[in-house]
């Protein structure tokens, strides 16, 4: 579903090139966890797939279904399945949370070629995603993630990836910021989303979350590199070990 | 007014001082009112305003007026359904007022056309200080209008709508409000129109009982070919509140000036405004502000979006007297700069006598922010609706605030026609 051949990414403002020649497949179905120290390369990662603009590809390709998708812009990638759960919600006053979810879930559907959902269906669907995760719907009632905690920030989070219904969903260290309660109420909602046809993308520092989402694949990122992949096993190994050991071997 | 002779009079002004010689007679008004209309058209004859004055320097008046249409009797156009649904609808017809009128509870209005001739008016006629140019351009030309008087204790079940509405050429109007001690009532000021080129004048003029709660709406939406001067004028008396909100949506050439003055203890005003400015137009909001006796509040917040060759303007000047301690006045000035060639300028004010106040202004000019659209882009939403919806939020906020549920959403209802055909 997603592979990503010999990526060279750099910061358009400074040139500073953070990606560095990085190779990944991740198939539907898979779960892969991407690990690797502060500074690796990991939330860039998320952000060139979500199509920021403040990073430039000089090299290589991302296929999303054996498409490049490096010409497409962020709403263009989103209504064709990608969702980036970001580690740090933007808060935007005076759009309504509740509009912007019509009008996102809307946008997609257009571009589908559906119909706008009716009111009625829409609110049921979101009533049900909210309990889903022990969301108040009094929250769903102010201006986008304004005024929200962090672990509310995350929940709403999946809360929108949940009604988007994506097929790629690449999720940025949503466990920061969580409490135990909370990982867990996210994590089940992450688990509910597997399925045959949809991939996940977990970037995370830590084998905690990895314990309630088990991961298929997990890929070590360091320097802008996939420098060792496994399965989950490397997970523990990091977990006991540190990275040192393995930036060790790869050097 | 400027008060240097000018050395040649521009069409506008020779316009103007021909048009009253031929309005004269047809001018209602008491011998008082007519004594007022003879010192205003002389201020007239002194000469328009022009950015040598320090309260118009960003409005260059005898520059931007460049012509005045004539006065177009027979035009037609009709009342518009009101903003606030089931609100009262008091119309002001190309300058006339209206015969019939709905009967509202707790309140008596008078035609202003009757009313200048019964001896009350003249007094309000005074202009405010040696630069009040549309309060000389209103007092020497005015015909008609509203008095509307809220009797004391009247809490107002239906918003009251006054509509000023032109269908070209120049129309001169004036709305005098009284609002009772301890009355309540949600007032809507319309101006808009349909005319081909014209010259509104509109003065408001509005006192506030004791412990009064009103809340005025203006909702300015001139087309682009319209010159609309416009003045709003209260004094907000003891444990009174006035929020006052003002949209400008439309007018080719726009002055909206706010005179407030707070005239007993406890009195707290609110002004919220919202620019909307695109194409070639020039849109001014000036208010001036006295906390004139101690222990009064204020908040001003004015947010505006910039597009086209727009140029906007807003200048507030708070002036707290000498002995209005525990003033407590806080103002913001934020615009949303959206193209290249608009403009947007700000100018605060303090004028502070009073030593033991809290008064503070900010103003902030700056562009869509790009976090914010990558975030909405990275939803699925395309980039003209995501920018939509960023714009639209900006000014939002400033409506939300008004935390009243039918006012919130009729006005965003204006701001959504705004943005379909401007956006």
């Amino acid at each position: 579903m997603l592979e990503i051949k010999n990526l060279h990414a750099r910061i358009v403002d400074d040139g500073t090139e953070i990606i560095r020649g990085l190779n990944l497949s991740v198939k539907a179905g898979e779960v892969a966890a991407i690990m690797g120290p502060n500074g690796s390369g990991k939330s860039t990662l998320s952000y060139i797939l979500a199509g920021r603009e403040d990073y430039e590809v000089t090299e290589g390709d991302i296929l999303y279904n054996g498409q490049s998708i490096l010409e497409m812009d962020p709403a263009e990638r989103a209504t064709a399945g990608i969702f980036l759960a970001f580690q740090y919600p933007m808060e935007i006053p005076g759009v309504a949370t509740m509009e912007f979810l019509k009008v996102a879930m809307n946008e997609q559907r257009k571009a589908r070629g559906e119909e706008p959902l009716k009111v009625p269906e829409f609110l049921k669907r979101v009533k049900e995603a909210a309990a889903s995760l022990s969301m108040d719907m009094n929250m769903l009632k102010r201006p986008l993630n304004v005024g929200f905690s962090g672990g509310e920030k995350k929940r709403a989070e999946i809360l929108q990836m949940k009604l988007l219904e994506p097929k790629l969903c690449v999720l940025d260290e949503t466990d920061s910021g969580l409490d135990i309660d909370a990982l867990k109420i996210v994590s089940d909602g992450v688990n509910a989303l597997r399925s045959p046809d949809r991939a996940i993308v977990l970037i995370t520092h830590y084998q905690r979350l990895l314990e309630h989402i088990v991961p298929d694949t997990v890929h070590v990122l360091y320097r802008g590199q996939v420098i060792k992949s496994g399965d989950k096993s490397l997970a523990l190994d990091l977990e006991a070990n540190g990275y040192a050991g393995v930036i060790g071997q790869a050097a | 007014m400027n008060m240097h002779a000018q050395p040649q009079r521009t069409l506008a002004e020779t316009a103007l001082i021909d048009a009253f010689g031929e309005r004269l007679s047809l001018l209602p008004g008491d011998g008082a009112v007519m004594v007022k209309r003879d010192d205003a058209i002389e201020a007239i004859k002194h000469g328009l305003p022009t950015r040598r004055v320090e309260s118009w320097h960003y409005t260059d008046l005898r520059r931007l007026l460049t012509s005045v249409p004539a006065f177009e009797a027979g035009a037609v156009v009709k009342a518009l359904a009101p903003v606030l649904e089931g609100s009262a609808v008091l119309p002001v017809l190309n300058g006339v007022s209206q015969m019939k009128l709905p009967e509202i509870d707790g309140v008596t209005v008078q035609r202003l056309s009757e009313k200048l001739t019964d001896g009350s008016v003249a007094p309000g006629l005074d202009p405010y200080g040696s630069d009040d140019a549309i309060g000389a351009l209103n007092t020497a030309f005015v015909a008609d209008g509203y008095f509307v008087d809220i009797a004391d204790g009247a809490e107002l079940e239906k918003p009251v709508e006054l509509q000023n509405l032109q269908a070209g050429g120049q129309s001169h109007v004036r709305l005098l409000a009284r609002v009772g001690a301890g009355a309540k009532a949600i007032v809507v000021e319309r101006q808009a129109g349909e005319g081909d080129e014209a010259l509104v004048s509109s003065v408001s003029q509005l006192v506030i009982g004791d412990g009064a709660e009103v809340t005025w709406l203006i909702v300015q939406e001139q087309p682009d070919t319209a010159t609309h001067l416009a003045q709003f004028k209260a004094h907000i008396g003891k444990d009174a509140k006035l929020t006052l909100f003002v949209m400008n949506a439309g007018g080719r050439l726009v002055r909206q000036e706010v005179v407030v003055r707070t005239t007993g203890e406890g009195a707290d005003f609110k002004l919220r405004g919202i620019n909307l400015l695109a194409g070639d137009t020039h849109t001014d909001v000036t208010m001036v502000l006295d906390h004139a006796v101690p222990h009064t509040t204020s908040t001003e917040v004015i947010r505006n979006v910039v597009t086209g060759k727009a140029r906007g303007v807003f200048q507030g000047r708070i002036n707290v007297h000498q002995y209005a301690q525990k003033t407590n006045a806080k103002m913001a000035c934020n615009t949303l700069l959206l193209s290249d060639d608009g403009e947007f300028s700000t100018k605060p004010e303090l004028e502070i006598f009073a030593d033991d106040v809290v008064c503070g202004h900010g103003a902030t000019v700056t562009e869509i922010d790009h976090d914010h659209l990558f975030y909405l882009m990275a939803r699925g939403i395309d980039e003209k609706s995501a920018r939509g919806l960023l714009v639209k939020a900006f000014v939002a906020e400033v409506i939300e605030e008004l935390d009243d549920e039918a006012l919130v959403e009729a006005l965003e209802a204006r701001l959504d026609g705004w943005f379909s055909t401007h956006g």
